[in-house]
Formats: C-alpha cells, sequence, structure tokens
C-alpha cells in the first residue's frame, strides 16, 4: 500500500516567443499566444479565445469536471466518467462525427487535472480572473504578464450540512473578504434571527441565503450549500455569458432566485438547437439529460442549481432506466 | 445603479419556453409564485423532482400542522415572515423509521423538548434537522420552498402547474 498518491507527469515544453508554455495531453496539444489558444489533434485543428478558454478550463479545473459533459465550445470539451475523463475535439459536433474527423481520449482524473492546473496558472496573468464577470477584471490578453493563482485558487465551498453549521462552511462579510457586490447592493444583509436552547445550539442553525449570494466573488460556479443525502442545493450568482456549454448526464434543476436568465438549449449529441427557455424570479425549471445548456444573464442574477450527486443515475440514465426528463404528465 | 428583483405572492412575472424542436413538459417549467396562488395552506406541492428528491412550494399562511422526519430537510423562505418552532422529539421512531423518506405529520403537540425558534424572512435558510419536529407560522401569506425526499404528503400535480403548450 502506497500512503502518498502518485504525482502525475504534466508534459509541458519551455517557455514558447509569447512567454506561455504549450501542453500536451496524449494527441491533443495546447498552445497559447498573445490572443488565441490553438489545440491541434491528429485529424484536426481549433482556434479559441484565450479568454474564452481561460473561462471554460477555470470552470472546469474548479469543479473537478463537473456532472456529464464540460463543452469549452463547439468542438472542445471534457466527459467526466467520475475517476477518468474523456478530452474530446469534435465528438459532440455533428460535422466533426460526420467527417469521422473527431477525437477523443480518456485520461485518469489525477493526470488532465494537474495538466489543466498547470495550463490555467501558467496561462492566467496577473490582469485576468477568469471567474469574474467583464467589468470586474482585466485583460487575459498580451504576453505572459504575471500570475493570479490567488483568483484561480480559491477555496470552493462545499457544505457537509449546510453552511452556517458548527464546523461547516461559514457565511461571508467584509472581514472574510467578501464585499457585496456592486449588482446586490440592494439585498438586505440581515441574518435570520436564531433562538436555541441551552444544549440545542448546533442545531438551530438558519442564514441569509440571499446575503451569502450577495457576497459571492465569482461568477457562474455553482457550490455547495445545504446537503440531503445526494441531494445538493448549489447556488450561484451568474452574470454575462456561462463560459462552458454544460451537456447533462442527468436531470438537473434550476430555480431563479431572482432576475433573469436566457438558456440556450440544444441536443447534448450534435448541438442542434432545441429550444430558448427565459428564467425569471420565481420560475422553476428542469434542464433534461440529454441537452446540452449555456445561459446569457445581464444583471448578475441568484439561480439555485439543484443537483442529484446520486453516482448510479449516469448509468440508469444511458441504458433507460431512468429517464431523461424529470416527470411524466 | 442595477435593482435587483425578486418576486412575490402578488408580483411575479413567469418567463417562458421558446420551443424549437422539443416537448415544452420535459423542462417542467413552473413559477413558485404561481403555484402557492393556487395551493392551500400548507400544502406541500413538488416543483422539482429528481428520482427520490424533491423541491416543494408551501403556501405559509397561519400555523402549519408538526411535521418530522428522519434526515435533515431544508427550508428556504422565499416571502412573508415565518416563525419556525424545533422540538426534539422523545420518541422520533414512533413517527418514522430511520429509512424512511421524507417527512411525516405529527398529530397535535410534539412530545419532546423545546430546541428553539427561528425567525426567518425571503432569502433566509434553515436547516429543519433530522429526528426534530417543526411547525411554521405566519401573520401574512408566505412562500417556503422545502428541501427533501418525496414522502407520503408530497403532492405531484404537474399538469396544473407547468408549461404544457407553447
Ligand atoms: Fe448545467
Amino acid at each position: 500500500m502506497t500512503t502518498l498518491e502518485e504525482t502525475p507527469t504534466v508534459l509541458a515544453t519551455e517557455q514558447n516567443e509569447q512567454g506561455y508554455r504549450e501542453f500536451s495531453l496524449g494527441e491533443l496539444h495546447f498552445r497559447r499566444d498573445e490572443y488565441f489558444v490553438y489545440i491541434t489533434w491528429p485529424t484536426g485543428s481549433h482556434v479559441m479565445s484565450a479568454d474564452a478558454f481561460l473561462r471554460a478550463l477555470q470552470r472546469d479545473v474548479a469543479w473537478e469536471f463537473f456532472y456529464g459533459i464540460v463543452n469549452f465550445d463547439g468542438v472542445i470539451g471534457t466527459v467526466n466518467h467520475y475517476g477518468t475523463v474523456d478530452l474530446f475535439a469534435g465528438r459532440y459536433n455533428d460535422s466533426y462525427r460526420k467527417a469521422e474527423l473527431d477525437h477523443v481520449e480518456n485520461f485518469p482524473t489525477p493526470q488532465i487535472k494537474a495538466t489543466f492546473e498547470e495550463m490555467l496558472d501558467d496561462w492566467t496573468n496577473e490582469t485576468f480572473d477568469p471567474f469574474a464577470a467583464p467589468r470586474e477584471t482585466g485583460s487575459a490578453f498580451g504576453v505572459k504578464n504575471g500570475e493570479n493563482r490567488k483568483a484561480i485558487t480559491r477555496h470552493r465551498v462545499k457544505a457537509a450540512r449546510m453552511v452556517s453549521c458548527t464546523g461547516d462552511e461559514q457565511i461571508r462579510s467584509d472581514e472574510t473578504g467578501h464585499p457585496v457586490n456592486e449588482h446586490f447592493v440592494d439585498i438586505s444583509q440581515d441574518e435570520p434571527e436564531i433562538i436555541a436552547e441551552p444544549g440545542f445550539e448546533d442545531e438551530v442553525k438558519a442564514f441569509s441565503l440571499f446575503a451569502y449570494l450577495s457576497r459571492s466573488d465569482v461568477t457562474w460556479n455553482p457550490s455547495v450549500v445545504s446537503v440531503c443525502k445526494d441531494s445538493l442545493f448549489c447556488p450561484t450568482t451568474e452574470e454575462y455569458i456561462l463560459p462552458i456549454i454544460h451537456g447533462n448526464d442527468r436531470v438537473e434543476w434550476f430555480v431563479q432566485l431572482s432576475d433573469e436568465i436566457h438558456w440556450d438549449v440544444a441536443d447534448r449529441e450534435t448541438g442542434a438547437l432545441r429550444a430558448k427557455v427565459v428564467m425569471r424570479a420565481g420560475d422553476v425549471a428542469a434542464m433534461p439529460a440529454n441537452i446540452r445548456h449555456q445561459g446569457y444573464a445581464r444583471k448578475r442574477s441568484m439561480l439555485l442549481v439543484w443537483e442529484n450527486a446520486d453516482p448510479d443515475i449516469p448509468e440508469l440514465i444511458a441504458t433507460g432506466q431512468t429517464p431523461t426528463y424529470p416527470a411524466d404528465f | 445603479m442595477f435593482e435587483t428583483k425578486t418576486a412575490s405572492l402578488d408580483d411575479y412575472t413567469k418567463g417562458g419556453i421558446e420551443v424549437i424542436d422539443d416537448d415544452p413538459k420535459h423542462y417542467a417549467f413552473s413559477n413558485m409564485y404561481e403555484v402557492a396562488n393556487a395551493s392551500k395552506p400548507y400544502e406541500s406541492v413538488v416543483v422539482a423532482m429528481n428520482r427520490q428528491y424533491t423541491l416543494e412550494i408551501l403556501r405559509a399562511e397561519g400555523e402549519s400542522e408538526w411535521r418530522t422526519a428522519p434526515h435533515d430537510e431544508f427550508a428556504l423562505v422565499m416571502g412573508g415572515e415565518v416563525t419556525i418552532r424545533l422540538v426534539k422529539l422523545d420518541n422520533p421512531r414512533s413517527h418514522h423509521d430511520p429509512g424512511d423518506s421524507g417527512s411525516r405529520r405529527i398529530d397535535g403537540e410534539p412530545s419532546g423538548e423545546p430546541m428553539g425558534t427561528i425567525k426567518a424572512k425571503k432569502g433566509h435558510m434553515a436547516l429543519l434537522p433530522a429526528d426534530s419536529a417543526y411547525q411554521f407560522q405566519t401573520d401574512e401569506p408566505g412562500v417556503i420552498l422545502i428541501q427533501t425526499i418525496k414522502g407520503p404528503d408530497s403532492i405531484e400535480r404537474w399538469a396544473d402547474i407547468c408549461i404544457t403548450t407553447v
């Protein structure tokens, strides 16, 4: 038995002319310059804007590849198999599939994670915060210019019972370095009134979720605030565009707590458009398990993402034992 | 300056679905305030379901019955001012088995030690601890979203609450 996890080897070059290292995962190669990221594989090549690529990469790394597919755009992305991860080019793109030019490689999670983390670290300049809305960050562009490790390695909130519970994730304040966001200055910062009888201080617990979210310093980053077995409340604050296109491997639910988000919904496999969904405060809607979705929010909004983390679901859906939509009626 | 738009029982504007190539029912799209407006006090209407797990909307009005579950539940107040009373049950097994799902009604007053009270407003979230009894009370109608598991009193009325055609 080994007590230390083996550190995976990251395949990277020395700095290129623009000061950035180049990375390889199997037969896929990643390179960046002042404006762009270039991805090549044996049967094709692809270019993405460096800021869009880094925003997507940041989510994929922070969420440990999330549930199902994280499409960086219509060509590049990852599929989480919870232990291993597929890295693909064109696999969920109808044209690449038909031309048989798509490419998929599977990696142990620690290997792709270590490579993505180093890429994110090397390619994020000190002026850029990939978690921030465009109005809150400087430029991702230019030749290599410092680092922003503080931004890209933020603490990931993962409550075990509920935020504010004893020994669990705590509420946010100015003191914890979470000032109220400019878009949420009208959100009340009052906390609930709690009267706990002696001996029950650990069980009589409540907090203001709205105040907590008004102090979120990241966008499009669902993180767990309450846990009922496999049922996870993962609220997040959304502004501008979801930097990835999420392909579900299970039904996912949205509860719009404030403001408005527009969703593009497309086929999970091909990317063909299926529906546009507009959600306003109080709306509740499911994202079926056979689609991909991307959201747009003009004003920072509070979205409650609700997940069922049961590890058996992808298999149940893939084998047709559980439907891709939430209810029959 | 930006104004944050939340909604309430008498002020909500539902969004919608523009279908290109799909069945709107697959999105089970509803609005919690519309659901609560059509509900009797403290009916527990399922608005979201993922296998056994549910999100249920309660129209909070007056005093609720006492309820208990063998697992943690969570109450997110989405309208009104709600007082939550908690009691540590002397004998939770007389109300449910450890493996049961969802909450069950307690007849009359629960027998056990008072744990405390929580006064929660819109946007506040409270823990409803496993094996305790809880009761809600409001002076004005409000809305509570419960994170739980489907139980004997969970009401599914999808066709009434969801967008079925566009
Ligand atoms: Fe999603």
